[in-house]
């Protein structure tokens, strides 16, 4: 595995990626790339392919065509371990999927013991700084069921965390939860990125990006329309696609 | 290999034996055309007494439920068609099937549509009521029939085990197809008409497994 | 037998529960009981084993060894045990496979409930929602391990109820292998009352099932309403 900053600055380079469901093309040719310490944004109308872009960075959606390379390691080469990369690459789902037979400790130490092979009395301490982090150390003995979906969303994230990984991809992280609970996520995230945290975000709190984000990417159809600053994208916009969606989603 | 064809798949016995299998299908179907119904309806009358009110019965018809899931049905067929002469009842080996099958099956069937009527919510049962229904007519077309249709699939499945089932008739010597071509597999010292027998009850069932499967996944998914 | 003077009562136990009897064939009962149990544990283990196994096989999604999985345990659910207890004991012989009428019993038992199994647990798996195989893969856990932790764990609860009915039927199927001379408790009963002509051996076995099978059936019952969880 090579060094960190071994392609350039980039710790996230995807080149060309495609992807088809049958008939339907989702990706049409995207080329994205991240900067360590990036905080970028992918914004676009539902079916864009956001999703499926965000899920060909770990490979669990399968590229038809294209590359990704994370930290210098081409993830789509046989001889990579994509396990062992994944482990880099955290993710956050829509629907938090914590799993809801383990208790929330359980679900941030499954990967460090089982993959990991921590004893358990380091991959506890690590899971309670985890959930410190997101400000659940107080929960770490409850089940998912008894959470928020807020909660349980920071559990996700807490999850993702344990492993320390250099990237970590948000997929529309607080669609499924009440308007109330999403500040709560939100804080952790802020507070993630003032950590300096890489992140991808696919999500539609398009206040949270004017506010957070470093760069906004925005997709329709299968493609990269336009991309550029907080600024650029929301008060000028080029591209009539953008200025259509700005208009829907600010409105 | 030779061996091997020889000893299950001998066409020329297979071929001797058709006819006497065939008799034996036409009892099965028989017997499963009396079997069937007898145990779903009684099934039907267990499930609708298990809603009563009171503990005692519940618990009672709980017991009777539970006595015959637990009794093999080979065992009750043979307590059935060899115990009960020496107590002067004398029954033809049908009607010692068609006894035990009704006490076996509709123990099972009694499950599923009792499993069914629960499924129902008490919000169908009090609209029923509130349009004047009595209890017996809101049973019998509002609850039953919804009820029922949740439970398809089980009770698919049930009665492919009760056709399956069937086949211990010929323990009792009911010429029905196992016993058809256990006949003909003692005359002619070759198990082809096992195997062809087995081929009837794939003919039979497969399609029906193959509808079960897709109906459970359905649900599952 | 039975003269005018006997009540119907007493008729009824000289038929039923003879005493002299009771006591001459409890101990072939009771070895009957034995029998039977070891058969159960058996299949029980072997045959949930198996299916689990396949479960595992099928999750691959190999295509051909998909198709001859589904085509076996769609085979298993159509046909007869007892066509398949026939056929093994009878037919394999002639092909120089000589198997005692308990393996016999145990074998095909086995794999019946072996299908019935991998049924129930690959429904199971399906029933676990796509995200928590993702949630897994993206931290790093591989195939078999999301399987062996989160998967299989979830799915469970679902299998357990289905299972147990299933497991209950089959082990009494084991009444099956009297008809190929298996020492269970029913060839026991049979053996013993066309030896003595009284029904009273018949009604010691039904009792033996009774004794065996009721627990179990009850177990079954609880097992079903303690797994009920309504699915979120």
């Amino acid at each position: 595995m090579s060094e960190p900053g071994a392609n350039g600055d980039y710790i996230l380079e995807a080149r060309g990626l495609r992807k088809s469901f049958g008939d339907l093309e989702v990706l049409k040719g995207v080329d994205f790339r991240v900067r360590s310490g990036e905080l970028v944004f992918v914004i676009g109308p539902s079916g864009s392919g956001k999703s499926t872009l965000l899920r060909c960075f770990n490979r669990l959606e399968e590229p038809s065509a294209g590359s990704v390379v994370v930290h210098g390691v081409d993830l789509m080469a046989r001889s990579t371990d994509i396990n062992a990369m994944r482990r880099r690459i955290g993710m956050v789902f829509q629907s938090f999927n914590l799993y809801p037979h383990l208790r929330v400790r359980s679900n941030v130490t499954l990967a460090l013991r089982r993959v990991l092979r921590k004893p358990r009395v380091e991959a506890d301490r690590i899971a309670e700084a985890a959930l410190a982090r997101v400000g659940l150390a107080d929960k770490a003995d409850a089940y998912p069921s008894e959470l928020s979906g807020g909660q349980q969303q920071r559990v996700a994230i807490a999850r993702a965390l344990a492993l320390e990984p250099q990237l970590v991809l948000f997929d529309e992280p607080t669609s499924a939860l009440d308007p109330e609970l999403v500040g709560s996520v939100l804080t952790v995230m802020r507070d993630l990125r003032a950590a300096g945290m890489t992140m991808v975000v696919v999500s539609h709190e398009m206040r949270f990006a004017r506010e957070a984000a470093d760069r906004v990417v925005f997709m329709d159809d299968g493609c990269i329309v336009e991309e550029g600053s907080p600024e650029e994208i929301f008060e000028r916009p080029r591209s009539p696609r953008l200025r259509e969606f700005v208009a829907e989603v600010t409105r | 290999m030779d061996l091997l064809v020889e000893t299950f798949f001998n066409l020329a016995i297979m071929r001797e034996a058709l006819p006497l299998l065939l008799r034996g299908v036409l009892t099965t179907l028989a017997l499963c055309a009396v079997v069937i119904p007898l145990g779903f309806a009684g099934g039907l009358v267990l499930a609708v007494l298990g809603t009563t009110r009171s503990r005692w019965k519940r618990f009672l018809l709980a017991c009777w439920i539970d006595f015959f899931r637990a009794v093999p049905p080979l065992v009750l067929l043979i307590f059935v068609h060899s115990g009960l002469p020496f107590a002067g009842i004398e029954l033809t080996a049908f009607a010692a099937v068609a006894v035990a099958f009704l006490l076996n099956n509709s123990a099972y069937y009694a499950e599923i549509v009792r499993a069914g009527i629960e499924s129902i919510g008490r919000g169908q049962r009090e609209a029923a009521r509130s349009t004047g229904l009595t209890a017996t007519q809101t049973l019998t077309w509002v609850v039953l029939p919804q009820a029922v249709r949740n439970v398809l699939p089980d009770l698919l499945s049930n009665t492919i085990e009760v056709v399956k089932l069937t086949s211990i008739a010929s323990v009792v010597a009911l010429p029905e197809l196992l016993y058809a071509a256990d006949m003909a597999r003692s005359v002619t010292y070759n198990a082809s008409p096992i195997v062809l027998a087995a081929g009837f009850y794939l003919l039979l069932l497969w399609p029906v497994v193959r509808l079960l499967s897709r109906l459970e996944h359905r649900i599952a998914g | 037998m039975a003269t005018p003077e006997l009540s119907a009562w007493q008729r009824f136990v000289e038929t039923f529960f003879r005493p002299d009897l009771l006591a001459e064939y409890s101990d072939d009962i009771a070895l009957g009981m034995v029998v039977t149990c070891e058969v159960a544990v058996l299949v029980l283990v072997c045959g949930t084993a198996l299916g689990l196994l396949l479960a595992y096989l099928r999750a691959l999604r190999f295509r051909a060894l998909n198709f001859l999985i589904v085509v076996f345990v769609d085979v298993m659910r159509a046909l007869p045990p007892l066509v398949l207890i026939l056929l093994f004991y009878f037919g394999l012989p002639s092909v120089g496979i000589s198997l005692s009428s308990f393996v016999v019993l145990w074998l095909v038992l086995t794999l019946v409930l072996a299908a019935f199994a991998e049924e129930i647990f690959w429904a199971g798996m399906l029933s676990v929602r796509d995200g928590q195989w993702q949630a897994a893969r993206s931290t790093g856990l591989g195939f078999n391990q999301t399987l062996v932790w989160v998967i299989l764990p979830q799915a469970v609860r679902m299998t357990v109820p289905p299972l147990t009915n299933r497991a209950i039927a089959i082990t009494k199927n084991t009444a099956l292998g009297t008809v190929i001379g298996v020492g269970e408790i029913l060839n026991q009963a049979t053996t013993a009352q066309s030896f003595t002509g009284s029904a009273t051996p018949l009604m010691m076995g039904a009792i033996a099932y009774v004794v065996l099978f009721v627990p179990v059936v009850m177990l079954g019952r609880w097992v079903e309403t303690r797994f009920a969880w309504k699915r979120a």
